[in-house]
């Protein structure tokens, strides 16, 4: 077991985590933070994605010990009242079915944002494609990408 | 004031029953009592399956009793309600109710939430609706039809008085309760304000900001968390296991075997390893060495030379009209294709958990994202045996359903782990564990031969099923009615089936057996009307344009969608590339009529499905962003699932994760342009409609472009790439 101290949502939080743990088993059995999800366990599918230093990383490929130190940005720490451009776009288009691999859609695709203000499909294509959804919901989070892109534009840029 | 309580019944099946509450809530419940059951006895003891609350602040909740996978029946069904209560959207909420008997049937199944449950969620708010109406009347001592209702508020025109509805519950409450019979119930789209406008989500808020929603998201006091490993072959048995070695290591607190039912789809041997932290209890696991007992484990999987043995055969009739043998003698032209899809598994995003709590006095509590809760708890108390009544269930929001948690071993396993170890639990299967331990759905051979006279019509059609059986009868997923489509619509008809033999288990797959079985019919009637130089859209419509006896679809419904899925993606008259094509397929099932026009663009064998034009029947629509969410998930499933494949070899599944069962990913996902034709007819579910037409639709359009049709899944056998 090693120690070590996270930050998490702005937050410096203490874990006492075995050394091989993944960062998502320690913000779900650890921390109770459950809004990261586990899916493949092998970094393929990307529900478990968190921004680590504004990056979307898997965090069920990387150790927690690792990340001492870094900005690690979860679902539970975008915006907890929902206003977040990305969530408010998310939830305007509608763009859950069951919701499962959301938080790793929507991470995702603020990071995306900030890199690109202005993303073409094909932008978005290749930004998202990391992230599996089971429910077919990618037609809506095109659109919800693009709904966000706008609300970012009108607030002058910041997303 | 009258009795709290009141009854009033129409077809001595539909009751009302108004209640005020101590908090001075209205509650309304409505349900259905099985006609063979309906005495004094019962009426008096009755308690309705669905409730509605008007509280004293004027909100509105609405249990919602069914789980929710995604299929939007949360949303739904509070709309309803709503829309013929007349009050604003943004006052009503929504409650997740457990596992209760009160509630009749609550199970994610068959897409029939929303046909079940359309007449008494309209009853409950149209009588809430009347009854306070009337009350108002009453206070301001108008007749009622000088009053209506707007906004959570009855309004008198003529004196302009208004009042809200929580001013008016007690008088409510003691007025009599109206008669169903006398509900003018809205049922058509030109009544509603709120049905058939886009509405998200009643649980957005939560997974747009990852708040506790999922069965996995449990957490309780003092949890641990448990892995759970079964044998990879089917029907294989834990003999011994390294369990004293692997409770020594870090964080495990407890390593043992769980001898396991027979059962296939109940608790199977296996070992469990239950430690602090799911990734102690996963990194155990890999040193856990268990001799299995393989005996009993069918290693041949050599299916495909089975079937072709079997299709020298004749097969057994399951339904004949006219003479086939006959007809295809005199024909024209006949036309002959043979095709094959894969095993597939469900691949829910969330892989199956279930957390349990077993309490010293006995009772077991747990918290399952289930399908179908009420066989859950009874697969615990059967193989626990611990009475039903001992057993408390609570619905967790599910991360994908499509069948799969239909099948309840995960509580099985959850509950018995729980016992054990007399501490809260939570067990979480590997994705690993999931593809690896399905309930599949069947692979199957369709062998068809169509007849076809001097006039191009189709006369006789002739077809050789060959499907998975047990003891000789088809096993779960693996059957197919010879009622089915084009059933009835051609006049000599016969379906012949054989069975191989399995062990493997398989199950319902969202829209079980259409979801596999629409892809070859609606690929043959292509290359039946393509032989006879017609345009598979007017062959499709003259197939529909007469029938042979009983049919089940509505062939006007039919025709319809198919016309409309036609004309706007501009079938015959838009003038395509060389490298493009247009698909066009249509099924009915559960109810919905769903036609797909697909255009795909070639890049040598490189397919890209760009746009797809959809038109759905299933009368009425609730909610608009649901319906379409289920049409272009419907979909893109589809699309997906036709380019995934199961295998088995030595008596285990091939596969494993997402690295090998690749599911669709967003750049090959085609824009989906959805168009509904409200129909009057009472609505239906739309879970499952939407997937079955996609693959053909999408294969039919390759054909178009690149003149190769595929007779076989997944697209890589025939080359494709999707």
């Amino acid at each position: 077991m090693s120690n070590v101290t996270l930050k998490i949502n702005g937050q410096a939080v203490t874990v006492d985590a075995p050394s091989d743990m993944p960062l998502l088993w320690a913000l779900r059995d650890k921390l109770d933070l459950t809004g990261t999800k586990y899916s493949c366990g092998i970094g393929v599918c990307g529900s478990c994605t968190v921004l680590v230093n504004g990056v979307p990383m898997r965090s069920c490929v990387m150790p927690a010990v690792s990340m001492a130190g870094m900005e690690i940005t979860t679902i539970e720490g975008l915006d907890p009242s929902g206003e977040h451009p990305v969530q408010k776009a998310w939830n305007e288009e509608d763009v859950p079915q069951c919701g499962y691999c959301q938080a790793g859609q929507i991470l995702t695709a603020t990071a995306l944002l900030r890199q690109n203000p202005n993303p073409s499909d094909a932008d978005i294509d290749s930004a998202m494609t990391g992230v599996l959804c089971r429910c077919g919901t990618y037609p809506r989070i095109r659109k919800a990408i693009k709904r966000a892109a706008s609300y970012a534009a009108e607030a002058g840029g910041e997303s | 004031m009258r009795p709290a309580e009141q009854f009033t019944n129409i077809d001595r099946r539909s009751f009302l029953k108004v209640s005020l509450l101590a908090s001075g809530a209205l509650m309304i419940g409505c349900g259905r009592l099985d006609p063979e059951q309906v005495n004094e006895a019962e009426k008096s003891t009755w308690i309705p399956n669905l409730y509605v609350r008007i509280d004293t602040d004027g909100m509105i909740t609405i249990v919602s009793k069914n789980p929710e996978a995604g299929q939007g029946v949360k949303t739904a069904f509070p709309m309803v309600v709503a829309e013929c209560l007349n009050v604003d959207w943004k006052n009503v909420s929504v409650e997740q109710a457990p596992l209760d008997d009160r509630y009749g049937r609550q199970v994610i199944g068959g897409s029939r939430g929303t046909p079940d449950g359309w007449d008494d969620l309209r009853v409950a708010g149209t009588a809430a609706c009347h009854l306070l109406i009337a009350a108002a009347a009453e206070e301001w001592g108008v007749s009622t039809d000088e009053c209506h209702a707007e906004s959570g508020a009855v309004v008198h025109e003529a004196s302009g008085r208004s009042v809200r509805y929580e001013s008016l519950l007690e008088t409510a409450a003691g007025l009599p309760v109206p008669d169903i019979a006398d509900l003018d119930l809205k049922s058509q789209p030109a009544d509603f304000t709120l049905l058939g406008t886009f509405v998200p989500g009643v649980d957005n808020l939560k997974i747009l900001t990852g708040q506790p929603l999922f069965g996995c998201d449990t957490r309780l006091d003092g949890m641990l968390y448990a892995v759970f490993e079964k044998c990879p072959t089917f029907e294989g048995k834990v003999r011994d296991a390294n369990v004293e070695e692997i409770r020594r290591l870090p964080g495990v607190t407890h390593a043992f075997v769980v001898n396991g039912t027979d059962d296939p789809g109940g608790l199977r041997s296996g070992v469990a390893i239950v430690a602090s932290t799911w990734w102690e209890a996963s990194s155990a696991r890999k040193r856990l060495r268990i001799n299995w007992d393989t005996s009993q484990s069918d290693a041949s999987a050599d299916y495909e030379q089975q079937a072709e043995a079997l299709r020298q055969e004749s097969g057994e009739v399951l339904g004949s009209v006219g003479d086939v043998d006959k007809a295809l003698d005199s024909a024209n032209k006949i036309v002959e294709s043979s095709y094959y899809y894969p095993f597939v598994a469900h691949a829910n995003m969330e892989p199956q958990n279930c957390t349990a709590l077993y309490h010293e006095s006995g009772q077991l509590e747990l918290w399952a994202p289930t399908q179908n809760p009420k066989s859950g708890r009874a697969l615990i108390s059967e193989t626990l045996g611990i009475p039903e009544d001992k057993i408390h269930v609570n619905l967790a929001r599910i991360g994908g359903g499509f069948g799969r948690r239909l099948r309840n071993e995960f509580m099985a396993e959850a509950a018995w782990i729980a016992r054990e170890i007399r501490r809260p639990v939570q067990l979480q299967w590997t994705r690993e564990d999931d593809v690896r331990h399905d309930y599949y759905r069947p692979a199957a051979w369709h062998h068809f031969k169509a007849g076809v006279d001097d006039a191009g019509r189709m006369i006789a059609f002739d077809h050789h099923f060959i499907t998975f059986g047990a003891n000789g009868e088809t096993v779960s997923g693996a059957d197919l009615s010879p009622k089915h489509y084009p059933a009835g619509l051609v006049p000599n008809f016969r379906l012949r089936q054989s069975l191989i033999e399995i062990n493997v288990p398989t199950g319902p797959w969202r829209s079980p057996g259409h979801s596999a079985y629409c892809w070859p019919y609606q690929s043959f009637f292509d290359e039946v009307a393509l032989a006879t130089g017609r345009d598979p859209l007017e062959f499709r419509l003259d197939l529909l344009s007469r029938s042979y006896g009983e049919t089940q679809i509505d062939r006007q419904r039919a025709s319809d969608t198919l016309k409309l899925a036609a004309a706007k993606a501009g079938w015959g008259t838009r003038e395509l590339d060389a490298n493009r094509g247009l698909g066009i397929a249509f099924h009915y099932d559960h109810g919905g009529y769903v036609a797909y026009v697909a255009e795909v663009a070639a890049d040598g064998s490189f397919i890209k499905v760009e746009k797809v034009f959809a038109a759905v029947d299933v009368g009425p629509v609730i909610n608009l962003s649901g319906a379409k969410n289920q049409v272009e998930g419907g979909f893109v499933d589809g699309l997906s699932t036709a380019n995934l494949e199961i295998t088995f070899a030595n008596g285990a599944v091939q596969q494993s994760n997402f690295s090998d069962y690749e599911l669709l990913r967003i750049g090959q996902a085609p824009e989906i342009e959805c168009h509904f034709i409200q129909s009057d007819n009472r609505p239906s579910g739309l879970g499952e409609p939407p997937l079955a037409p996609a693959a053909p639709a999408v294969t039919n359009a390759i054909f178009a472009a690149t003149g190769t049709r595929i007779r076989e899944l997944p697209f890589s056998r025939s080359g494709i790439s999707v």
